[in-house]
């Protein structure tokens, strides 16, 4: 039987998918962290693909009125200066003291040209207000209004090089965590010294931490101690998410 | 009886399920008996339900589940006040842990949820277009006649079963509560599921809304799972009832 030049509703069916399936293909992100062999981190890693393939690049979350604004939990590390017993803690604790006067916020890696950003320097530069949702894995959310500077001012001002493909967070509760740069780039994503018109409280993570308003409220680091820019993955070793038995990308 | 269709060379008259409903049927069983445990793990970490979109431990829930220690939370700081207004929003900082398994709990749960979306969606386009649904799971509208629909809800009542047919020759109110399950509280779980999700509703803000928010998706995705719940008690009680040995065989060997 001869069949060739007929468009059969299989064959049809099977060009349309794999034309649909090579559009998402070209955004496929090239660069996916490894998954150790283990099912739930190659879960995680199909669930971060399928959404950098199939989500549009840089939506924005929703933001509130002031009058959303409602009371908000502070949970994990409230204190670093108290419950890091090591030297992390005790210079968050001498920094504390000095109200944050000698806090300094270093930018390294891949950038032309590392250096430090002390709270006024960053304030020097332009600023964003949102008021989003905070989504905690937990379940629980509270709607909050957050001041800072765009992440992406921040790092394009220490100038990111090509080969830049992943920001890594380092706080002063000793923790180690990292974002891609489609999300370190968002509009969004700011370094916050200001909560609800003031300055950022003590158990909210004092004097900046980061808003990654579009994954889950853990991947919002408190307590920002430095910044490195990095052309590879690294999950943070025993200090990150997922050495702890925590997936690294949390958009759901 | 008509020809099986999709399964030529099978006996006349004897319908047996299709090898692809069989695939289906199991591959279901065990992503929702995952996802029902994970489900639980994830809420005994907050077993609080809200309405809207905001809801934590420093605002009123609409109920609290006593399923884990969190339960009697307790342990807060003094609360202090977030905006100048002393009687509006407050912070306070948590002094103690709470039962915490979700690290693994939501990646399993999300890997299960991909075993229920991929291989649900193959299974809704063929049961749609290759007349499965048509034919077996969707209530005629004849079948929908005030008298039928009592004299099964009686004959259930009064728990006469017919014994198993083997195949997808479903009664009245077997093939209404599948279509509940296929059409409604699946699809319910799934969507109220990826509302649930800070990446997917900034890319599609109708999802959040369609639900009023937040809470509201994930009080709906507890009320759903409790209907499939009940679903699957019924479900195998009545398979039990009907004939478990041939009910079982009809659905893995396909006899």
């Amino acid at each position: 039987m001869k069949t060739t030049g007929l468009i059969t509703r299989r064959r049809a069916i099977v060009t349309g998918l794999a034309s649909v399936g090579g559009l998402f293909l070209t955004r496929f992100p090239k660069d996916l962290p490894p998954t150790y062999g283990n099912l739930l981190r190659m879960g995680d890693t199909f669930t971060y693909a399928a959404h950098r393939a199939l989500l549009p690049g840089q939506s924005l979350v929703r933001e509130y009125s002031p009058k959303d604004i409602t009371s908000f939990p502070a949970t994990g590390t409230t204190n670093p200066g108290v419950s890091e017993k090591s030297a992390l803690g005790d210079a968050y604790r001498r920094l504390q003291i000095g109200a944050f006067a000698d806090w300094r916020l270093s930018v390294e890696g891949r950038v032309a040209t590392p250096r430090t950003f002390s709270l006024a320097e960053l304030k020097q530069l332009p600023s964003r207000t949102q008021i989003t949702r905070h989504t905690c894995e937990e379940g629980w959310t509270a709607i909050g209004q957050w001041t800072g500077v765009p992440l992406g001012l921040v790092l394009g001002a220490a100038g990111i090089l090509p080969a830049a493909r992943f920001v890594v967070f380092y706080s002063y509760d000793d923790w180690v965590d990292s974002i891609d740069l489609l999300d370190a780039l968002h509009p969004q994503t700011i370094l916050a010294y200001g909560m609800n018109g003031r300055d950022l409280p003590l158990p909210h993570g004092a004097p900046v931490r980061l808003r990654v308003e579009r994954q889950m409220g853990y991947k919002s680091m408190k307590y920002l101690q430095r910044i490195v820019v990095t052309d590879e993955f690294d999950d943070g070793g025993q200090r990150g998410n997922i050495q702890n038995g925590w997936a690294w990308y949390t958009g759901i | 009886m008509a020809e099986v269709p999709g399964e030529p060379g099978r006996a006349r008259g004897v319908q047996h399920h299709a090898r692809w409903v069989r695939v289906s049927h199991w591959i279901a069983t065990v992503s929702l008996l995952t996802l029902a445990f994970t489900g639980l793990v994830i809420l005994m970490a907050h077993p609080r339900l809200y309405w809207g979109d905001a809801g934590n431990d420093l605002t009123p829930a609409l109920f609290e589940l006593p399923i884990s220690r969190n339960y009697q939370h307790g342990g807060w700081d003094k609360p202090m006040p977030l905006l100048q207004d002393a009687t509006g929003p407050i912070s306070a900082s948590r002094t103690y842990d709470i039962f915490n398994q979700n690290g693994w709990a939501r990646s399993l749960h999300f890997l299960a949820a991909w075993w229920l979306v991929l291989p649900g969606a193959a299974y809704l386009l063929a049961g749609m277009f290759g007349g499965h649904f048509r034919s077996h799971v969707w209530p005629r509208a004849r079948e929908l006649a005030p008298h039928l629909v009592w004299r099964d809800v009686v004959n259930h009542l009064r728990l006469r079963i017919p014994p198993a047919s083997g195949g997808p020759q479903y009664g009245l109110l077997q093939k209404c509560a599948y279509s509940l399950v296929v059409f409604v509280a699946a699809p319910l779980m799934v969507v109220t599921g990826l509302a649930m999700s800070p990446a997917l509703t900034a890319a599609f803000p109708l999802l959040s809304r369609l639900f009023g928010g937040y809470q509201s998706a994930r009080t709906i995705h507890f009320f759903a799972f409790v209907t499939l719940l009940l679903f699957v008690a019924v479900h195998v009680a009545m398979v039990v009832r009907s004939g478990f040995r041939r009910q079982i065989r009809a659905m893995t060997v396909g006899e």
